[in-house]
């Protein structure tokens, strides 16, 4: 699958394409087939995203995965600090990143 | 210290509303990302894996507590508590928000700091020697000359956008604490046989994707045609180099492919062109900026007696506290590499701690060090102790200076989006795999840097062990380098062979020390027995 990820403009945080809108959870992420660049070109000039990009994704039952590790830390938050990622109550989270 | 005067004052100060102004624009629309990028990369502004992050200069790597407290301010306000100091003895902090940005820099502003030129094409921050204005060995204190360099390349009009980013590093002493001779310029500040102070000229060292040690451009140049040599160098720079090609565009690139002596021949026509032009200060206004840099009031009639008794205290004086020129004084280093912790990492109220000490133990001075550690650089002997246990009380006296655990490492692929692997977790391995001080202190001075990507942030070239990150098929491998060092005893680290995974490189690690403990000589260093022993016993280990 192809999902839309990219930076929230003020605050930079790190935002998936869900469909229709954008949500901070990879989970929440929508497969965005071969639209990806048209969507990226109008949420971008709408300012509701910032420098979007489409990368592949695994779907698994927990939600769409990033092919690429890089991805997968932009998705949970840096693997070295649990505290600062989106679960910061599972210390084993950043094992989904490796 | 420098202060601000008026002109400093007032470029800072409009510079911050320039930037709001632009980063209005940006929210509003008015700018497209494409524009916005450059002009926030001139403020230190990064788009990052998580969100923006700033990256604020530390001119020379020296502040006051004031401004470390402000350090800390911008981390526990604006920050998620803490920020991670660089090896270009800068800070970054790494959760900012654009809407915010303005009024951290306005915040900086007010303490005369700032973020610009932390990034792009420019003269980056100048960096010096952590130990500048307290070291025994310095022919003088390098950082007057720094300030200079300082003033000189802020908003260079020719140099603002050159083929490639521009590193310029400053010392004064035979021992090289700022990796001197990996920068596009080194200056070695020295005396000749008449006295007279003058600048040994390094040009075209660096790390990144092609390390190269610096050459010697030329043995002496006086101090007050300083100016206008560098001006020279970097205008033959501007001229020639590779601006088609991101990867052939450092200067070091130009240098070796010219050759030094085509280099130096270019630089020398172009001086005697420079210096017609009368850049070069006056002596009123280089005593003004020298003025700033006084040793400060110290007691005299002090004993360099200490009470070691307290045999926690005795290691960190050991191993963290360096001889001071001024007798009855010494230099505490500050290590930011607890066992298991982030390397080059503080939290909010550590910085303000360490500004407080500081203040009331080191005549308000502070340095960053480009091993990604802070120093006291004038701290009575007598102080030590109560210093030693402010700091233990907050985690900052691991006494670990130069072993093995003191580990220069990138953000990597935790935080930086150009890296390709992930360098604090390999740090954090190796330190608890080495947690026993005692084996540390066995194994002695024991320098390793890692890099999560071929850029170098993380100085492995230079490592008496070296660690490379890399992407292999869509996992993380890491190089073993061995044998580098960017002291005075320069040398570039030699790759061992294949790379690891992550619990790999760690033993790996592990059979290189074993190795040099059962290869060493009395007195020999790790890198002192490499370089008597070669690469293949150390292959060997490793391999089979």
């Amino acid at each position: 699958m192809k999902i839309l990820t990219g930076n929230d403009l003020p605050t930079g945080d790190v935002i998936w394409w869900t469909g229709t809108e954008w949500s901070r959870h990879v989970e929440d992420a929508a497969d965005v087939g071969e639209e990806g660049e048209s969507i990226a070109r109008a949420e971008e000039g709408a300012r509701r995203v910032n420098a979007p990009y489409v990368i592949e994704a695994t779907a698994t039952p927990e939600g769409p995965r990033p092919a690429h590790i890089k991805d997968r830390v932009r998705a949970l938050g840096p693997t070295v600090r649990p505290d600062l990622t989106l679960k910061p109550a599972d210390p084993a989270a950043g094992n989904w990143v490796i | 210290m420098y202060k601000y005067d008026q002109y400093d004052q007032s470029i800072v100060d409009a510079r911050v509303e320039e930037f709001r102004d632009q980063v209005n624009r940006r929210l509003s629309g008015a700018l497209s990302e494409d524009q916005f990028k450059p002009l926030r990369l001139m403020n230190g502004l990064y788009l990052q894996l998580h969100a923006y992050m700033l990256r604020v200069a530390v001119p020379y790597g020296t502040l006051d507590g004031r401004q470390m407290r402000m350090l800390g301010h911008i981390a526990r306000k604006y920050d998620r508590g803490y920020g991670h100091f660089t090896t270009r003895q800068n800070i970054q902090y790494n959760w900012i928000k654009l809407e915010e940005a303005p009024d951290i820099l306005a915040d900086l502003a007010s303490v005369e700091m700032h973020a610009i030129q932390t990034s792009g094409n420019c003269i980056r921050n100048i960096s010096s020697d952590q130990y500048a204005g307290a070291a025994s060995d310095e022919v003088t204190d390098p950082r007057p000359w720094a300030e200079l360099l300082r003033q000189w390349s802020t908003f260079h009009p020719e140099f603002s956008y050159l083929p490639r980013k521009f590193k310029i590093a400053v010392i004064a002493a035979a021992e090289d604490r700022a990796a001197m001779r990996l920068h596009d310029i080194g200056i070695e500040l020295v005396r000749n046989e008449a006295g007279t102070l003058g600048g040994k000229i390094f040009v075209g060292g660096g790390m990144g994707r092609t390390p190269m040690i610096a050459p010697e451009i030329k043995d002496f140049v006086p101090a007050e045609d300083l100016l206008s040599y560098l001006e020279a160098c970097l205008r033959v720079y501007n001229r020639h180099g590779r601006r088609d090609n991101i990867y052939k565009a450092r200067i070091k690139i130009l240098v070796h492919e010219i050759g030094a002596e085509d280099y130096r021949r270019q630089v020398e026509e172009e001086f005697a062109h420079v210096k017609t032009l009368g850049i070069d200060p006056p002596a009123a206004e280089l005593e003004r900026i020298t003025a700033f840099f006084a040793p400060p009031a110290f007691a005299t009639g002090l004993s360099d007696e200490l009470d070691l008794s307290d045999p926690d205290f005795r290691l960190w004086v050991q191993q963290n506290v360096a001889a001071h020129a001024q007798p009855g004084y010494a230099i505490a280093n500050i290590s930011l590499k607890p066992v298991g912790g982030i390397p080059g990492d503080a939290t909010a109220d550590q910085i303000d701690l360490m500004g407080d000490l500081a203040e009331r133990y080191s005549f308000d001075e502070l340095r960053v060090t480009h091993a990604q550690n802070i120093v006291l650089p004038h701290v009575r002997k007598a102080d030590l102790y109560a210093v030693w246990q402010a700091l233990d009380e907050a985690g900052l006296a691991t006494p670990n200076l130069d072993l093995i655990s003191d580990i220069i490492a990138c953000p990597g692929l935790d935080y930086c989006s150009l890296a390709n692997a992930r360098s604090i977790p390999v740090a954090q391995k190796i330190a608890e795999r080495f947690a026993d001080l005692d084996r540390q202190r066995d194994l002695g001075e024991l320098k390793l840097k890692i890099s999560g990507c071929i850029n170098a942030c993380g100085h492995h070239h230079a490592g008496h062990i070296g660690i490379l990150g890399v992407d292999r098929k869509g996992t993380e491998n890491y190089q073993l380098l061995l044998g580098g060092s960017g002291a005075e005893d320069v040398s570039l680290g030699k790759i061992t062979g294949p790379g690891f995974d992550e619990d790999g490189i760690v033993d790996a690690v592990e059979k290189v020390t074993d190795t040099y403990k059962s290869l060493r000589q009395d007195g020999e260093r790790f890198v002192d027995t490499y370089r008597r022993v070669g690469i293949e016993p150390f292959k060997e280990a490793i391999y089979g």
